[in-house]
């Protein structure tokens, strides 16, 4: 058979296709487990990070940490009631944020007026995890996400129990230019977040972050962030997502329930 | 043994695929803001190119030279894939910072480069071992401009400080420029220029 044939071309290019196939689904069959574990667990470090929690266990112990501090809430956004009742896709322990909001039935499409955090569509309901201590919440985990200057930054904010200080600030994942936006992992930059304040007494959202530095000792300092320096981008991005997730499209109306349920 | 030992060692230096070549670029602008994703890069870089070129050389006799970019390319995605899914289950963190250029290895130009240049006419374990010089060229460039750009561009080296960043209350200014992409052309232009001027029999007329 000559090497040019028609059957000698498609009986090799079939074995081919046969023997990588074979190779690539092992491959992807035998690792899924481990990688699947991986994401859970590089977003439970990240919980407990911003809980401010991750730097008191070691790495094997952060799984059994989280069962036993953090409980996940599934939130309806537009109301604020929480939801007991979900079916798989809303189940909190599976909840995928970018699955959710390109499903047609749980999202929903925001207009350019709303849609300050740039992210163009957004679930109905979201997850916040509570932190427990001797079964009182001390801390609000609410997850964040919108668009900086390259990438949708996903990240997690944490609210005190006064339901106004924030606790801490954390982006678990994003693609900003390393060392410019991509500062927004600098734990310099994330402790500036703690202790400020988010809301008025009114509940109103008044956390900023400022372009160039917080003037220490200004009657705005308390609620002024530092901007990224030479990420003016980032820095607005990362304001902007704040607002509209702390705002009234966002976890505003849970905030207000739980603020007058006490 | 000299051949083998040329395979493996001239495309270091003498034969650089980045440098001589010009294969390669587009990647080694992007991974190379830091020396642990270079690293790792420059890993899965060598793993493709050398199995991919053992692979296309044990077949080589049999392909049928209509479909014979085709067929490499099947045989090089695959490698990549497979790559890409043993970091994403061993190197997660590493694995999120290359994102989608592990998978862009498929085009990086180097390892197609090898299995149609060399591998389809030469025996296995030579092209195996030419396979793994290439990597190694790649990887040399890699690690060099990753070494300064983290160095200058975030005073760090596999994210431990060496220089403390006044942002950090230490002493040294990160130099932006070090961490966009431009800086890692000008880098590769200076090792260029470094190798040329070393052995100037690869100045091109």
């Amino acid at each position: 058979m000559s090497q040019d044939s028609t059957a000698k071309t498609v009986g090799v290019a079939t074995g081919i296709c046969l023997f990588c196939s074979l190779f690539v689904s092992v491959a992807a069959v035998k690792l899924k487990p481990l990688q699947v574990a991986n994401q859970k667990l590089d977003k439970v470090k990240n919980i407990l990070q911003v809980a401010n929690l991750a730097d008191t266990v070691g790495k094997s112990e952060y799984m059994a940490l989280y069962k036993e501090r953090i409980l996940p809430v599934l939130v309806e956004l537009s109301s604020g009631e929480k939801v007991t009742e979900f079916d798989e896709v809303l189940d909190p322990n599976n909840f995928d944020i970018q699955a959710v909001s390109n499903m047609p039935d749980y999202s929903r499409a925001l207009d350019a007026e709303t849609d300050i955090a740039g992210i163009r569509r957004q679930p109905l309901h979201m997850i916040v995890y509570q932190l427990l201590n001797n079964n009182s919440v001390e801390k609000l985990i609410l997850p964040i996400y919108g668009k900086g200057l390259w990438s949708t930054l996903y990240g997690f904010l944490a609210i005190e129990k006064d339901l106004k200080t924030v606790s801490g600030i954390t982006f678990y994942q994003h693609g900003e230019t390393p060392g410019l936006g991509g500062e927004v992992d600098n734990p310099n930059w994330k402790g500036g977040w703690q202790g400020k304040r988010a809301f008025d007494d009114a509940g109103g959202v008044i956390i900023q972050v400022i372009k160039g530095k917080v003037i220490p000792g200004s009657p705005d300092a308390d609620h002024q962030i530092d901007g990224l320096s030479g990420a003016t981008l980032t820095t607005r991005g990362v304001d902007n997502l704040v607002q509209f997730w702390l705002g009234e499209n966002g976890y505003g109306p849970y905030l207000k329930q739980l603020r007058e349920a006490r | 043994m000299s051949a083998y030992r040329k395979a493996l060692l001239d495309p270091v230096f003498n034969n650089n695929p980045i440098g001589l070549q010009m294969l390669g670029i587009c990647s080694a602008l992007a991974v190379t803001t830091k020396l642990e994703t270079a690293v790792v890069m420059s890993l899965s870089v060598i793993f493709v190119t050398a199995c991919a070129s053992f692979a296309v050389s044990v077949i080589r006799n049999h392909m049928p030279s209509s479909i014979r970019i085709l067929a490499q390319m099947a045989i090089i995605a695959s490698l990549v894939i497979l790559a890409d899914q043993f970091l994403k289950a061993f190197v997660y963190d590493v694995s999120k910072q290359l994102s989608v250029f592990v998978g862009l290895i498929i085009t990086n130009c180097i390892v197609l480069g090898r299995t149609e240049g060399f591998a389809l006419k030469n025996p296995p374990l030579l092209s195996f071992i030419d396979g793994i010089g290439n990597g190694l060229g790649y990887s040399v460039v890699l690690i060099i401009v990753a070494t300064i750009r983290e160095l200058f561009g975030s005073g760090r080296l596999f994210g431990i400080t060496v220089f403390k960043l006044t942002t950090d209350g230490g002493w040294y200014p990160a130099n932006g420029l070090m961490l966009l992409a431009p800086s890692a052309f000008i880098l590769i232009g200076l090792f260029i220029w470094a190798v040329r001027t070393w052995k100037p029999e690869q100045v091109e007329d």
